[in-house]
């Protein structure tokens, strides 16, 4: 490997009071690669995520992006993401475009390359016919495709995007990953992504880790993790040899109901 | 075509230019969410009548009876002039302490957490916060000396005085805003910023020289409309839009000193709401 990795996790363990969130992993992106973190609702990806991203102080353990040390260097770090949180976070009171140029600002792209990045970034997720609209007036699959675009027009170096299909219908669900795939094949960014849904992971995903109750239990790329079990074994069928959990149902209670409640929100906004 | 496109977002890399100076950052960021803060404004006007109707009524009914009943001393200024900047003063004020709830419904829709991993210091999201909650004000400002002019009330023509008077509200409101956002990053909940909001908004009001001089208060409302930053916010206005005399060297320290402690009290406190 030449250079850093994208994500370097050493040891990274988080607790909310007495609650511990992630109990203590290690974890290594790989540059270029897409990478998902898959688990239930309550396993720590989302702790996890927003440890990396800035957003929560990392109390144990080492996490470094590109090189970067999240504690030491956050506008560093910063400089170099695109994230894409959970819930539907647009501004619905401004168009599409309005949108994606508030973020340019914001991550300093030069004023006299403003206008093509953001009209790139919108043609690259389909949305320029549509630009000119309020975002407040967009369906679900094309609020998703906005919140890439505002992510995308940063040419961020490390895409980082937690559950981006929750909520969606089946057709806006495939359309997401088509554009981040597309993106990744043209800019050979990296994509580290949270999920649940087993299928879309080893549809998409070249590692996947599979977390649950804050550790990591099993790494590895999804044909692999599938092989090990038997011909016909799915992700899921993998996931419950190594937690001896399913993805829904019993094992939510321990998901925290905030989380829940934040899915379920995203999921009624999304209609 | 799609390739045309593509090939504005050219390969991701890990090197980046240098970051732009930190006193570069603070205007550019209050400058966005000012301009953002207009966009929005621009899609949906319907705020501005709406918020337009409690000043109006304050200046049409209070203002027009009291000026007639000569009840508050005002001396050789009539008393619809003297309560028309205090107005002014009260409608940003208003705009302002619920700005918090925006901060709030941010985070729950995800955008706060969005804008905190952009590399903009806390403390310039909070001036640019606080700043375009000095917009909305201004639009509000517009509309009242509209209405005081139609009323009557002896306002300046001086344009700069104008300007400097769009600069008080700016301040005011900016303070006011980051009050607000700071009791958010406490409460963390919409409703009970909504209550404490409410709470504290008549006391700023009458705790300050707004509708009626200092002179005529008792001693104890006057020592608090001397620690009312909505004191000097009037007093300024006051001076600048019916030449009432002003000490404007105090009164902008003042407000720039409020708005320094509100940014920073507020980008301490801002974090507790992404978590």
């Amino acid at each position: 490997m030449t250079g850093p990795a994208a994500v370097d996790v050493r040891g990274l363990r988080h607790r909310f009071g007495d609650h511990v969130a992630v109990d203590g992993i290690d974890l290594q992106v790989l540059p270029g690669e897409v990478f998902g973190l898959l688990g239930p609702n309550g396993a720590g990806k989302t702790t996890t995520i927003r440890v990396l991203n800035t957003l929560l102080p990392a109390q144990e353990g080492e996490v470094l992006v590109f090189g970067h040390d999240v504690r030491r260097a956050q506008t560093a770090v910063r400089r170099l993401l695109g994230y894409v949180p959970q819930q539907l976070s647009i501004e619905a009171a401004l168009t599409g475009r309005e949108n994606v140029s508030w973020f340019a600002r914001l991550f300093d792209v030069p004023r006299r390359e403003r206008r093509a990045r953001v009209d790139g970034a919108l043609e690259a997720m389909g949305l320029l016919d549509t630009a000119d609209r309020l975002a407040g007036t967009y369906s679900g699959g094309m609020v998703r495709r906005l919140e890439l675009a505002q992510a995308l027009v940063n040419q961020p170096a490390l895409l980082v995007l937690d559950e981006p299909t929750v909520g969606l219908d089946p057709v806006a669900r495939g359309g997401v990953w088509e554009h981040v795939e597309k993106m990744r094949l043209t800019t050979g960014m990296t994509v580290l992504v949270t999920t649940h849904y087993m299928e879309e992971a080893d549809a998409m995903c070249d590692r996947v880790a599979m977390m649950h109750l804050g550790r990591l239990r099993a790494v590895g790329r999804p044909e692999e993790l599938r092989r090990s079990l038997g011909p016909g074994a799915t992700l899921e069928d993998v996931f419950r040899r190594e937690t001896g959990n399913t993805l829904d149902g019993e094992e939510i209670g321990k998901g925290g109901l905030r989380e829940i409640r934040r899915t379920r929100r995203t999921a009624g906004r999304v209609g | 075509m799609r390739s045309a496109a593509l090939a504005g977002l050219p390969a991701a890399s890990a090197e980046r230019p240098e970051p732009p100076a930190l006193w570069r950052t603070f205007p550019s960021r209050t400058a966005t969410f000012c301009l953002v803060e207009l966009q929005k404004l621009s899609h949906d006007r319907t705020e501005l009548f709406t918020r337009a109707v409690q000043p109006v009524l304050w200046l049409v009914i209070f203002g027009q009876t009291f000026s007639r009943i000569h009840a508050i001393p005002t001396g050789s200024t009539s008393y619809l002039d003297f309560l028309a900047p205090g107005i002014i003063a009260q409608s940003g004020l208003f705009v302002a302490i619920f700005y918090g709830i925006q901060i709030i419904w941010e985070r729950d829709a995800g955008v706060l957490s969005k804008l905190l991993v952009t590399p903009t210091p806390r403390a310039a999201l909070i001036l640019g916060k606080g700043f375009s909650a000095g917009i909305r004000a201004l639009a509000q400002v517009v509309v009242v000396l509209v209405v005081s002019a139609i009323l009557g009330v002896a306002l300046t023509v001086n344009p700069l005085k104008i300007v400097a008077t769009f600069v008080v509200v700016m301040l005011g409101s900016a303070f006011f805003a980051c009050l607000s956002m700071s009791i958010a990053g406490i409460v963390l909940k919409r409703d009970r910023l909504m209550g404490i909001g409410q709470m504290i908004t008549m006391p700023l009001f009458f705790a300050s020289n707004a509708l009626y001089p200092l002179a005529v208060m008792p001693p104890w409302l006057r020592a608090l409309s001397r620690v009312n930053p909505l004191t000097y916010e009037v007093n300024a206005l006051r001076g600048l839009l019916i030449g009432t005399p002003a000490n404007y060297p105090v009164d902008f320290a003042v407000l720039i000193a409020f708005v320094i402690a509100g940014v920073t009290t507020a980008s301490l406190l801002i974090g507790r709401l992404a978590r």
